[in-house]
Protein backbone atom coordinates (compact mmCIF):
# COMPACT_ATOMS: atom_id res chain seq x y z
CA UNK A 1 0.00 0.00 0.00
CA UNK A 2 1.98 2.89 -1.07
CA UNK A 3 1.69 6.12 0.56
CA UNK A 4 0.92 9.45 -0.95
CA UNK A 5 2.23 13.06 0.27
CA UNK A 6 -0.39 13.52 2.65
CA UNK A 7 0.27 10.07 4.39
CA UNK A 8 3.64 11.45 5.15
CA UNK A 9 2.31 14.26 6.45
CA UNK A 10 -0.75 12.38 9.03
CA UNK A 11 2.31 9.76 9.80
CA UNK A 12 4.79 12.95 10.75
CA UNK A 13 2.19 14.62 12.69
CA UNK A 14 1.48 11.04 14.41
CA UNK A 15 5.34 10.32 15.31
CA UNK A 16 5.66 14.38 16.21
CA UNK A 17 8.34 14.69 14.09
CA UNK A 18 8.22 17.92 12.09
CA UNK A 19 8.94 17.79 8.79
CA UNK A 20 9.67 20.58 6.17
CA UNK A 21 7.74 20.34 2.95
CA UNK A 22 10.75 20.42 1.15
CA UNK A 23 11.54 16.66 2.76
CA UNK A 24 8.25 15.43 1.74
CA UNK A 25 8.51 14.19 -1.51
CA UNK A 26 12.58 12.69 -0.24
CA UNK A 27 10.06 10.97 2.38
CA UNK A 28 7.67 9.67 0.19
CA UNK A 29 9.93 7.78 -2.30
CA UNK A 30 11.99 6.13 0.55
CA UNK A 31 9.07 4.65 2.77
CA UNK A 32 7.22 3.34 -0.45
CA UNK A 33 10.62 1.79 -1.18
CA UNK A 34 10.76 0.04 2.21
CA UNK A 35 7.13 -0.69 2.07
CA UNK A 36 7.33 -1.78 -1.93
CA UNK A 37 10.21 -4.52 -0.66
CA UNK A 38 7.74 -5.30 2.41
CA UNK A 39 5.38 -6.97 0.32
CA UNK A 40 7.55 -9.64 -0.84
CA UNK A 41 5.28 -10.62 2.51
CA UNK A 42 2.22 -11.33 0.92
CA UNK A 43 3.63 -14.53 -0.92
CA UNK A 44 4.01 -15.80 2.53
CA UNK A 45 0.74 -18.16 3.25
CA UNK A 46 0.32 -17.54 7.21
CA UNK A 47 -3.14 -18.98 8.02
CA UNK A 48 -2.19 -21.41 9.91
CA UNK A 49 0.32 -19.26 12.09
CA UNK A 50 -0.44 -17.47 15.20
CA UNK A 51 1.62 -14.54 15.89
CA UNK A 52 4.50 -14.66 17.48
CA UNK A 53 4.23 -13.15 20.92
CA UNK A 54 7.01 -14.64 23.08
CA UNK A 55 10.46 -16.65 22.79
CA UNK A 56 10.57 -18.76 24.93
CA UNK A 57 7.37 -20.17 26.77
CA UNK A 58 7.58 -19.41 30.74
CA UNK A 59 5.33 -18.40 33.34
CA UNK A 60 5.05 -14.63 33.64
CA UNK A 61 6.54 -14.23 37.77
CA UNK A 62 4.80 -12.77 40.23
CA UNK A 63 6.04 -10.02 43.37
CA UNK A 64 4.58 -9.01 46.30
CA UNK A 65 3.04 -5.27 45.27
CA UNK A 66 5.80 -3.34 47.79
CA UNK A 67 7.78 -0.18 46.85
CA UNK A 68 11.26 -0.97 46.18
CA UNK A 69 12.23 1.98 44.35
CA UNK A 70 11.75 5.80 44.37
CA UNK A 71 11.42 8.17 46.93
CA UNK A 72 14.34 9.94 45.26
CA UNK A 73 13.03 13.10 43.07
CA UNK A 74 16.54 14.67 43.05
CA UNK A 75 17.93 11.44 41.06
CA UNK A 76 14.35 11.17 39.11
CA UNK A 77 14.78 14.76 38.28
CA UNK A 78 18.40 14.77 37.45
CA UNK A 79 18.31 15.11 33.52
CA UNK A 80 15.49 17.17 32.96
CA UNK A 81 16.00 19.86 30.78
CA UNK A 82 13.50 22.33 32.57
CA UNK A 83 12.43 21.72 36.09
CA UNK A 84 10.81 23.93 38.52
CA UNK A 85 11.83 22.17 41.94
CA UNK A 86 10.58 19.00 41.54
CA UNK A 87 8.23 19.44 38.65
CA UNK A 88 9.05 19.03 35.10
CA UNK A 89 8.04 22.03 33.00
CA UNK A 90 6.10 22.07 29.70
CA UNK A 91 4.52 24.86 27.90
CA UNK A 92 0.79 25.70 28.49
CA UNK A 93 -1.51 23.35 28.05
CA UNK A 94 -4.84 24.14 29.45
CA UNK A 95 -6.19 27.59 29.10
CA UNK B 1 56.72 -7.76 29.45
CA UNK B 2 55.59 -7.16 25.92
CA UNK B 3 52.86 -4.76 24.87
CA UNK B 4 49.66 -5.40 27.47
CA UNK B 5 47.48 -4.65 24.88
CA UNK B 6 48.50 -8.04 22.70
CA UNK B 7 46.91 -9.90 25.81
CA UNK B 8 43.69 -11.69 25.30
CA UNK B 9 41.07 -11.84 28.71
CA UNK B 10 42.12 -15.15 29.74
CA UNK B 11 45.89 -14.47 28.79
CA UNK B 12 45.33 -11.18 30.98
CA UNK B 13 43.52 -12.93 33.69
CA UNK B 14 46.80 -14.92 34.12
CA UNK B 15 49.34 -12.37 34.00
CA UNK B 16 47.06 -10.57 36.96
CA UNK B 17 47.13 -13.60 38.72
CA UNK B 18 50.88 -14.05 38.94
CA UNK B 19 51.36 -10.38 39.08
CA UNK B 20 53.19 -10.24 36.31
CA UNK B 21 51.29 -6.89 35.57
CA UNK B 22 49.44 -4.85 37.68
CA UNK B 23 45.93 -4.01 36.49
CA UNK B 24 46.92 -0.03 37.06
CA UNK B 25 49.93 -0.86 34.19
CA UNK B 26 46.91 -3.06 32.26
CA UNK B 27 44.48 -0.36 32.34
CA UNK B 28 47.21 3.19 31.29
CA UNK B 29 48.48 1.22 28.25
CA UNK B 30 45.18 0.91 27.24
CA UNK B 31 44.20 4.57 28.02
CA UNK B 32 47.52 5.21 26.31
CA UNK B 33 46.30 2.97 23.14
CA UNK B 34 42.68 4.50 23.03
CA UNK B 35 44.36 8.32 23.06
CA UNK B 36 46.63 7.07 19.82
CA UNK B 37 44.10 5.82 18.30
CA UNK B 38 41.32 8.03 18.39
CA UNK B 39 40.99 8.94 14.63
CA UNK B 40 39.36 5.35 14.95
CA UNK B 41 36.70 7.43 16.60
CA UNK B 42 35.82 4.04 18.40
CA UNK B 43 35.76 6.06 22.26
CA UNK B 44 32.57 8.87 22.22
CA UNK B 45 33.59 8.86 26.05
CA UNK B 46 36.95 8.08 27.60
CA UNK B 47 36.85 7.53 31.46
CA UNK B 48 40.69 7.23 32.68
CA UNK B 49 39.51 8.60 35.85
CA UNK B 50 36.66 5.86 36.92
CA UNK B 51 38.90 3.58 34.60
CA UNK B 52 42.53 4.45 37.37
CA UNK B 53 40.40 3.84 40.41
CA UNK B 54 38.37 1.15 39.49
CA UNK B 55 41.88 -0.84 38.31
CA UNK B 56 43.62 0.23 41.71
CA UNK B 57 40.68 -1.44 43.54
CA UNK B 58 41.29 -4.46 41.42
CA UNK B 59 45.43 -4.08 42.70
CA UNK B 60 43.87 -4.10 46.28
CA UNK B 61 41.88 -7.07 45.64
CA UNK B 62 44.33 -9.35 43.71
CA UNK B 63 46.90 -8.41 46.53
CA UNK B 64 44.82 -9.32 49.04
CA UNK B 65 43.68 -12.58 47.43
CA UNK B 66 39.64 -11.71 46.78
CA UNK B 67 40.64 -11.86 43.20
CA UNK B 68 36.97 -11.76 41.32
CA UNK B 69 36.13 -13.33 37.69
CA UNK B 70 37.02 -10.16 35.55
CA UNK B 71 39.22 -8.81 37.96
CA UNK B 72 41.49 -5.65 36.47
CA UNK B 73 40.10 -6.62 32.60
CA UNK B 74 39.44 -3.34 31.02
CA UNK B 75 36.61 -3.21 28.99
CA UNK B 76 34.59 -0.57 26.76
CA UNK B 77 31.15 -0.46 27.05
CA UNK B 78 28.91 0.36 24.01
CA UNK B 79 26.93 3.50 24.57
CA UNK B 80 23.38 1.68 24.58
CA UNK B 81 24.41 0.74 28.47
CA UNK B 82 23.57 3.26 30.86
CA UNK B 83 26.46 3.68 33.32
CA UNK B 84 25.50 5.64 35.76
CA UNK B 85 27.16 9.36 36.19
CA UNK B 86 28.61 9.12 32.80
CA UNK B 87 27.78 9.55 28.70
CA UNK B 88 24.74 7.19 27.84
CA UNK B 89 23.18 8.59 25.29
CA UNK B 90 22.67 6.01 22.49
CA UNK B 91 25.13 8.06 20.04
CA UNK B 92 21.53 10.22 19.52
CA UNK B 93 21.33 14.26 19.58
CA UNK B 94 18.28 12.94 21.61
CA UNK B 95 19.51 12.23 24.64
CA UNK B 96 21.91 15.55 24.76
CA UNK B 97 23.84 15.52 28.18
CA UNK B 98 22.19 12.43 29.61
CA UNK B 99 23.94 11.10 32.90
CA UNK B 100 22.08 7.70 34.15
CA UNK B 101 21.58 8.07 37.78
CA UNK B 102 22.18 3.93 37.54
CA UNK B 103 23.85 1.06 35.91
CA UNK B 104 22.57 -1.24 33.58
CA UNK B 105 22.02 -4.74 34.80
CA UNK B 106 24.32 -5.90 32.64
CA UNK B 107 27.73 -3.47 33.41
CA UNK B 108 26.70 -3.58 36.89
CA UNK B 109 27.20 -7.54 37.12
CA UNK B 110 30.71 -6.93 35.12
CA UNK B 111 31.60 -4.26 37.60
CA UNK B 112 30.84 -6.70 40.09
CA UNK B 113 32.97 -9.34 38.48
CA UNK B 114 35.89 -6.53 38.98
CA UNK B 115 35.81 -5.35 35.68
CA UNK B 116 37.34 -1.93 34.60
CA UNK B 117 35.71 0.45 32.57
CA UNK B 118 37.87 2.50 29.83
CA UNK B 119 34.86 4.64 28.52
CA UNK B 120 31.79 4.63 25.98
CA UNK B 121 32.20 2.90 22.86
CA UNK B 122 30.68 4.62 19.33
CA UNK B 123 27.75 3.05 18.12
CA UNK B 124 24.75 3.24 15.22
CA UNK B 125 22.19 5.62 16.71
CA UNK B 126 20.20 3.58 18.41
CA UNK B 127 21.67 0.74 17.24
CA UNK B 128 19.96 1.58 13.66
CA UNK B 129 22.44 0.90 11.36
CA UNK B 130 24.88 -1.28 9.91
CA UNK B 131 27.94 0.57 9.10
CA UNK B 132 28.04 3.08 12.14
CA UNK B 133 27.75 5.90 9.69
CA UNK B 134 24.38 7.00 11.60
CA UNK B 135 26.15 8.22 14.74
CA UNK B 136 25.84 11.60 16.09
CA UNK B 137 29.34 11.36 16.95
CA UNK B 138 30.37 10.68 13.48
CA UNK B 139 31.70 7.48 11.75
CA UNK B 140 33.65 4.92 13.16
CA UNK B 141 36.60 3.23 10.85
CA UNK B 142 37.58 0.29 10.94
CA UNK B 143 41.32 -0.68 11.40
CA UNK B 144 40.92 -3.25 8.37
CA UNK B 145 42.40 -1.95 5.47
CA UNK B 146 41.85 -3.70 1.78
CA UNK B 147 45.43 -4.94 0.75
CA UNK B 148 47.44 -1.97 -1.14
CA UNK B 149 44.78 0.41 0.05
CA UNK B 150 44.49 3.26 2.51
CA UNK B 151 40.81 4.09 1.73
CA UNK B 152 38.65 3.81 5.24
CA UNK B 153 36.24 1.33 5.63
CA UNK B 154 33.47 0.92 7.83
CA UNK B 155 33.86 -1.67 10.64
CA UNK B 156 30.01 -2.56 10.42
CA UNK B 157 27.14 -1.46 12.71
CA UNK B 158 25.48 -1.24 15.00
CA UNK B 159 28.54 -2.52 17.58
CA UNK B 160 30.69 -0.96 15.28
CA UNK B 161 32.45 1.40 18.19
CA UNK B 162 32.90 -1.97 19.82
CA UNK B 163 34.35 -4.22 17.08
CA UNK B 164 36.82 -1.62 16.34
CA UNK B 165 38.32 -1.38 19.57
CA UNK B 166 38.32 -5.11 20.31
CA UNK B 167 40.46 -5.09 16.87
CA UNK B 168 42.64 -2.41 17.38
CA UNK B 169 43.63 -3.46 21.10
CA UNK B 170 41.70 -0.80 22.25
CA UNK B 171 40.18 -2.39 25.26
CA UNK B 172 40.41 -6.11 26.25
CA UNK B 173 36.73 -6.68 25.48
CA UNK B 174 33.62 -4.74 25.15
CA UNK B 175 30.11 -5.00 25.37
CA UNK B 176 27.44 -5.02 22.36
CA UNK B 177 23.83 -5.43 21.47
CA UNK B 178 22.14 -7.57 18.83
CA UNK B 179 18.78 -6.59 17.22
CA UNK B 180 19.50 -7.91 13.84
CA UNK B 181 22.94 -9.00 13.69
CA UNK B 182 24.50 -5.65 15.28
CA UNK B 183 27.07 -7.76 17.02
CA UNK B 184 27.71 -10.08 14.93
CA UNK B 185 28.10 -8.28 11.43
CA UNK B 186 30.43 -5.42 12.90
CA UNK B 187 32.40 -9.08 14.50
CA UNK B 188 32.90 -10.67 10.92
CA UNK B 189 33.91 -7.10 9.23
CA UNK B 190 36.39 -6.41 11.61
CA UNK B 191 37.74 -10.46 12.39
CA UNK B 192 36.64 -10.53 15.75
CA UNK B 193 34.41 -12.79 17.81
CA UNK B 194 30.71 -11.74 18.97
CA UNK B 195 28.04 -13.48 20.24
CA UNK B 196 24.39 -12.87 20.94
CA UNK B 197 23.11 -15.16 22.94
CA UNK B 198 19.69 -16.51 23.42
CA UNK B 199 16.40 -14.01 23.92
CA UNK B 200 16.05 -13.41 27.54
CA UNK B 201 20.09 -14.65 28.43
CA UNK B 202 20.90 -11.12 29.77
CA UNK B 203 18.63 -8.59 31.28
CA UNK B 204 17.47 -5.81 28.78
CA UNK B 205 17.38 -3.46 31.66
CA UNK B 206 18.91 -0.07 31.77
CA UNK B 207 19.95 -0.83 27.87
CA UNK B 208 18.36 2.00 25.95
CA UNK B 209 15.69 0.12 24.00
CA UNK B 210 15.42 -0.03 20.70
CA UNK B 211 12.92 -3.19 19.43
CA UNK B 212 12.02 -4.92 22.56
CA UNK B 213 11.25 -8.48 21.40
CA UNK B 214 14.74 -8.09 19.65
CA UNK B 215 17.39 -6.61 21.51
CA UNK B 216 19.80 -8.77 22.93
CA UNK B 217 23.26 -7.53 24.56
CA UNK B 218 26.65 -9.27 24.16
CA UNK B 219 29.99 -9.70 24.16
CA UNK B 220 32.50 -9.17 21.36
CA UNK B 221 36.09 -10.42 22.34
CA UNK B 222 39.43 -11.11 20.42
CA UNK B 223 38.34 -15.06 20.82
CA UNK B 224 35.87 -17.62 21.36
CA UNK B 225 37.59 -18.07 24.78
CA UNK B 226 37.20 -14.53 26.10
CA UNK B 227 33.19 -14.45 24.44
CA UNK B 228 32.78 -16.82 26.70
CA UNK B 229 34.24 -15.35 29.91
CA UNK B 230 32.48 -12.18 29.32
CA UNK B 231 28.99 -13.64 28.88
CA UNK B 232 29.25 -15.59 32.02
CA UNK B 233 29.85 -12.56 33.70
CA UNK B 234 26.96 -10.63 32.09
CA UNK B 235 24.31 -13.03 31.90
CA UNK B 236 22.13 -13.27 34.94
CA UNK B 237 18.41 -13.33 35.57
CA UNK B 238 17.00 -10.42 36.59
CA UNK B 239 13.73 -9.37 38.63
CA UNK B 240 13.68 -6.05 36.79
CA UNK B 241 13.66 -7.43 33.32
CA UNK B 242 10.27 -9.81 33.03
CA UNK B 243 11.96 -11.27 29.73
CA UNK B 244 14.71 -12.42 31.50
CA UNK B 245 14.69 -16.12 32.15
CA UNK B 246 15.42 -17.75 35.28
CA UNK B 247 17.63 -20.16 34.21
CA UNK B 248 21.25 -20.93 35.84
CA UNK B 249 24.43 -19.05 34.04
CA UNK B 250 26.36 -22.23 32.77
CA UNK B 251 30.34 -21.95 33.12
CA UNK B 252 30.81 -21.46 29.44
CA UNK B 253 34.51 -21.64 28.97
CA UNK B 254 34.23 -25.38 30.86
CA UNK B 255 32.40 -26.19 27.89
CA UNK B 256 35.47 -25.74 25.17
CA UNK B 257 36.39 -29.37 25.67
CA UNK B 258 37.62 -29.29 21.73
CA UNK B 259 35.27 -32.28 21.16
CA UNK B 260 32.55 -32.25 18.64
CA UNK B 261 32.71 -36.02 17.63
CA UNK B 262 29.14 -36.60 16.95
CA UNK B 263 27.89 -33.40 17.17
CA UNK B 264 25.46 -32.85 13.89
CA UNK B 265 26.03 -29.61 11.75
CA UNK B 266 23.11 -28.51 9.38
CA UNK B 267 24.12 -26.67 6.20
CA UNK B 268 20.37 -24.58 5.23
CA UNK B 269 20.40 -24.72 1.70
CA UNK B 270 18.16 -21.23 1.78
CA UNK B 271 21.68 -19.56 2.76
CA UNK B 272 22.83 -20.15 -0.67
CA UNK B 273 21.69 -16.60 -2.06
CA UNK B 274 22.41 -15.52 -5.41
CA UNK B 275 25.50 -13.16 -5.97
CA UNK B 276 26.84 -14.09 -3.12
CA UNK B 277 30.34 -13.83 -3.22
CA UNK B 278 32.72 -16.78 -4.31
CA UNK B 279 35.13 -16.31 -1.30
CA UNK B 280 32.25 -16.03 0.99
CA UNK B 281 30.70 -19.74 -0.45
CA UNK B 282 33.98 -21.26 -0.66
CA UNK B 283 34.65 -19.99 2.97
CA UNK B 284 31.11 -21.78 3.80
CA UNK B 285 32.40 -25.29 2.38
CA UNK B 286 35.78 -25.20 4.21
CA UNK B 287 33.90 -24.69 7.37
CA UNK B 288 31.43 -27.69 6.70
CA UNK B 289 34.35 -29.62 5.95
CA UNK B 290 36.83 -28.71 8.71
CA UNK B 291 34.34 -29.60 11.35
CA UNK B 292 33.54 -32.57 9.52
CA UNK B 293 37.69 -33.55 10.09
CA UNK B 294 37.00 -33.37 13.42
CA UNK B 295 34.34 -35.50 14.23
CA UNK B 296 30.91 -33.92 13.10
CA UNK B 297 28.19 -35.12 11.14
CA UNK B 298 27.29 -32.78 8.32
CA UNK B 299 23.54 -32.24 7.54
CA UNK B 300 21.81 -31.05 4.72
CA UNK B 301 18.49 -28.95 6.19
CA UNK B 302 15.79 -26.59 4.93
CA UNK B 303 14.80 -23.13 6.14
CA UNK B 304 12.55 -22.24 3.74
CA UNK B 305 10.86 -18.92 5.28
CA UNK B 306 14.71 -17.56 5.75
CA UNK B 307 14.10 -15.11 2.71
CA UNK B 308 10.94 -13.12 4.63
CA UNK B 309 12.91 -12.43 7.72
CA UNK B 310 14.44 -9.70 6.79
CA UNK B 311 11.09 -7.52 5.07
CA UNK B 312 9.44 -9.25 8.34
CA UNK B 313 12.06 -7.82 10.75
CA UNK B 314 11.42 -4.16 8.80
CA UNK B 315 8.01 -4.35 10.35
CA UNK B 316 8.57 -5.74 13.55
CA UNK B 317 11.66 -3.38 14.43
CA UNK B 318 10.24 -0.35 13.75
CA UNK B 319 6.82 -1.12 15.05
CA UNK B 320 8.59 -1.44 18.15
CA UNK B 321 11.16 1.19 18.12
CA UNK B 322 8.56 4.08 17.08
CA UNK B 323 6.68 2.75 20.36
CA UNK B 324 10.02 2.74 22.37
CA UNK B 325 11.43 5.90 21.10
CA UNK B 326 8.16 7.85 21.89
CA UNK B 327 9.59 8.77 25.58
CA UNK B 328 11.93 11.38 23.65
CA UNK B 329 9.93 14.38 24.17
CA UNK B 330 11.99 16.81 25.75
CA UNK B 331 10.50 16.67 28.69
CA UNK B 332 12.03 14.41 31.17
CA UNK B 333 15.64 14.10 29.45
CA UNK B 334 17.98 14.91 27.03
CA UNK B 335 17.58 17.62 24.47
CA UNK B 336 14.89 20.18 24.23
CA UNK B 337 13.63 22.70 21.07
CA UNK B 338 10.80 24.81 22.32
CA UNK B 339 7.59 25.52 20.34
CA UNK B 340 4.42 27.57 20.57
CA UNK B 341 2.76 24.63 22.29
CA UNK B 342 3.14 21.43 23.40
CA UNK B 343 3.11 19.33 20.38
CA UNK B 344 5.32 21.51 18.57
CA UNK B 345 7.86 21.64 21.31
CA UNK B 346 7.68 17.78 20.97
CA UNK B 347 7.71 17.99 17.10
CA UNK B 348 11.04 20.63 17.27
CA UNK B 349 12.67 18.55 19.72
CA UNK B 350 12.26 15.43 17.88
CA UNK B 351 12.76 16.53 14.55
CA UNK B 352 17.01 18.15 15.69
CA UNK B 353 17.51 15.38 17.99
CA UNK B 354 17.05 12.29 16.06
CA UNK B 355 19.16 11.50 12.61
CA UNK B 356 18.09 10.32 8.84
CA UNK B 357 17.59 6.71 9.91
CA UNK B 358 16.07 7.19 13.19
CA UNK B 359 13.29 9.60 11.44
CA UNK B 360 12.63 6.94 8.71
CA UNK B 361 11.92 3.91 10.97
CA UNK B 362 10.26 5.87 13.45
CA UNK B 363 7.65 6.68 10.70
CA UNK B 364 7.76 3.26 9.05
CA UNK B 365 6.84 1.99 12.57
CA UNK B 366 3.98 4.85 13.26
CA UNK B 367 2.44 3.63 9.78
CA UNK B 368 2.47 -0.08 10.35
CA UNK B 369 0.72 0.40 13.71
CA UNK B 370 -1.66 3.36 12.77
CA UNK B 371 -5.49 2.26 12.26
CA UNK B 372 -6.24 0.14 9.61
CA UNK B 373 -2.96 -0.91 8.88
CA UNK B 374 -1.98 -2.78 11.89
CA UNK B 375 -3.34 -6.39 10.76
CA UNK B 376 -1.91 -6.21 7.20
CA UNK B 377 1.77 -5.21 8.34
CA UNK B 378 2.36 -6.41 12.56
CA UNK B 379 0.25 -9.13 12.75
CA UNK B 380 1.12 -10.90 9.55
CA UNK B 381 4.88 -10.13 10.35
CA UNK B 382 4.36 -11.54 13.71
CA UNK B 383 2.74 -14.85 12.16
CA UNK B 384 5.76 -14.91 9.71
CA UNK B 385 8.14 -14.65 13.12
CA UNK B 386 6.10 -17.79 14.04
CA UNK B 387 7.05 -19.81 10.61
CA UNK B 388 10.70 -18.91 10.60
CA UNK B 389 10.87 -20.48 14.35
CA UNK B 390 9.27 -23.26 13.07
CA UNK B 391 11.38 -23.68 10.58
CA UNK B 392 14.39 -23.86 12.95
CA UNK B 393 12.43 -26.29 15.64
CA UNK B 394 12.25 -28.61 12.73
CA UNK B 395 15.92 -28.38 11.78
CA UNK B 396 16.64 -29.19 15.47
CA UNK B 397 15.08 -32.43 15.20
CA UNK B 398 18.12 -33.58 12.68
CA UNK B 399 20.68 -30.98 13.97
CA UNK B 400 22.68 -29.80 16.55
CA UNK B 401 23.74 -26.76 15.39
CA UNK B 402 23.31 -24.91 12.27
CA UNK B 403 26.64 -23.47 10.17
CA UNK B 404 25.94 -20.17 7.73
CA UNK B 405 27.93 -17.60 6.15
CA UNK B 406 27.79 -14.09 8.91
CA UNK B 407 27.72 -11.73 6.23
CA UNK B 408 26.82 -11.15 2.67
CA UNK B 409 30.12 -9.04 2.05
CA UNK B 410 33.37 -8.37 3.53
CA UNK B 411 33.65 -4.26 5.25
CA UNK B 412 32.81 -1.71 2.76
CA UNK B 413 33.62 1.79 2.56
CA UNK B 414 31.33 4.50 4.11
CA UNK B 415 29.21 6.01 1.88
CA UNK B 416 29.29 2.83 -0.89
CA UNK B 417 25.67 1.85 0.76
CA UNK B 418 23.23 5.21 0.15
CA UNK B 419 20.04 2.78 -0.50
CA UNK B 420 18.32 2.20 2.65
CA UNK B 421 17.18 -1.29 1.44
CA UNK B 422 20.54 -2.09 0.17
CA UNK B 423 21.92 -1.71 3.90
CA UNK B 424 19.68 -3.23 5.73
CA UNK B 425 20.48 -6.90 3.22
CA UNK B 426 23.72 -7.05 5.30
CA UNK B 427 21.77 -8.28 8.01
CA UNK B 428 20.45 -11.13 5.50
CA UNK B 429 22.27 -13.88 7.49
CA UNK B 430 21.61 -12.79 11.14
CA UNK B 431 18.66 -11.45 11.36
CA UNK B 432 16.60 -15.14 11.08
CA UNK B 433 18.67 -15.55 14.61
CA UNK B 434 16.93 -12.30 16.34
CA UNK B 435 13.32 -13.00 14.70
CA UNK B 436 13.65 -16.68 16.35
CA UNK B 437 14.99 -15.71 19.78
CA UNK B 438 18.24 -17.89 18.91
CA UNK B 439 21.76 -17.64 20.09
CA UNK B 440 24.42 -16.56 17.47
CA UNK B 441 28.00 -16.81 17.10
CA UNK B 442 30.40 -14.92 14.43
CA UNK B 443 33.77 -16.54 14.14
CA UNK B 444 36.67 -14.84 12.01
CA UNK B 445 37.43 -17.76 9.43
CA UNK B 446 39.17 -16.39 7.00
CA UNK B 447 40.73 -13.61 4.41
CA UNK B 448 38.65 -12.51 1.19
CA UNK B 449 40.98 -11.77 -1.92
CA UNK B 450 41.08 -8.62 -0.32
CA UNK B 451 42.95 -9.46 2.49
CA UNK B 452 39.58 -8.63 5.06
CA UNK B 453 38.32 -10.66 7.07
CA UNK B 454 35.41 -13.07 6.28
CA UNK B 455 33.41 -14.96 9.31
CA UNK B 456 31.12 -17.65 9.73
CA UNK B 457 27.88 -18.07 12.13
CA UNK B 458 27.00 -20.30 14.26
CA UNK B 459 23.51 -20.71 15.41
CA UNK B 460 22.41 -23.15 18.68
CA UNK B 461 19.07 -24.05 19.98
CA UNK B 462 17.57 -21.71 23.13
CA UNK B 463 19.63 -21.29 26.17
CA UNK B 464 22.53 -24.28 24.25
CA UNK B 465 25.07 -21.65 24.12
CA UNK B 466 27.41 -24.51 25.67
CA UNK B 467 27.20 -26.35 22.72
CA UNK B 468 27.25 -23.44 20.35
CA UNK B 469 30.56 -22.21 21.73
CA UNK B 470 32.19 -25.72 22.08
CA UNK B 471 31.60 -26.07 18.16
CA UNK B 472 33.11 -22.05 17.62
CA UNK B 473 35.49 -23.12 19.75
CA UNK B 474 36.48 -25.95 17.49
CA UNK B 475 35.82 -24.14 14.24
CA UNK B 476 38.22 -21.06 15.73
CA UNK B 477 40.98 -23.87 16.12
CA UNK B 478 40.49 -25.33 12.58
CA UNK B 479 40.60 -21.52 10.82
CA UNK B 480 43.95 -20.66 12.24
CA UNK B 481 42.77 -16.81 11.87
CA UNK B 482 45.53 -14.62 13.33
CA UNK B 483 45.69 -11.95 11.12
CA UNK B 484 45.81 -8.64 12.38
CA UNK B 485 45.45 -5.26 10.47
CA UNK B 486 48.27 -3.28 10.36
CA UNK B 487 48.55 -0.52 12.95
CA UNK B 488 48.46 2.26 10.91
CA UNK B 489 46.60 4.99 13.29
Amino acid sequence: MPVDSKMVRRIARLARIKVSEEDVPRLEGELNAILKWIEMLDEVDTSNAEPLTSMVRMQMKMREDVVTAGQDPDAVMANAPTKDDSFYVVPKVVE
Amino acid sequence: MSDPTSLTIAAARKSLGKGEISALELTDAYLAAMERARILNAYVAETPEQARAMAKESDRRLAAGSARRLEGIPLGIKDLFATRGVHTQACSHVLDKFKPTYDSTVTANLFKDGAVMLGKLNMDEFAMGSSNETSYYGKVINPWRRKGSNAALVPGGSSGGSATAVAAQLCAGATATDTGGSIRQPAAFTGTVGIKPTYGRCSRWGIVAFASSLDQAGPLARDVRDAAIMLRSMASHDPLDTTSVDLPVPDYEAALTGDIRGLRIGIPREYRMEGMPADIDALWQKGADWLKARGAEIVDVSLPHTKYALPAYYIVAPAEASSNLARYDGVRYGLRVEGDDVISMYENTRAAGFGTEVKRRIMIGTYVLSAGYYDAYYVKAQKVRTLIKRDFDEAWGKVDVILTPATPSAAFAPGEITDPVQMYLNDIFTVTVNMAGLPGIAVPAGLDSGGLPLALQLIAKPFDEPTLFRAAHVLEDCAGFSAKPDKWW
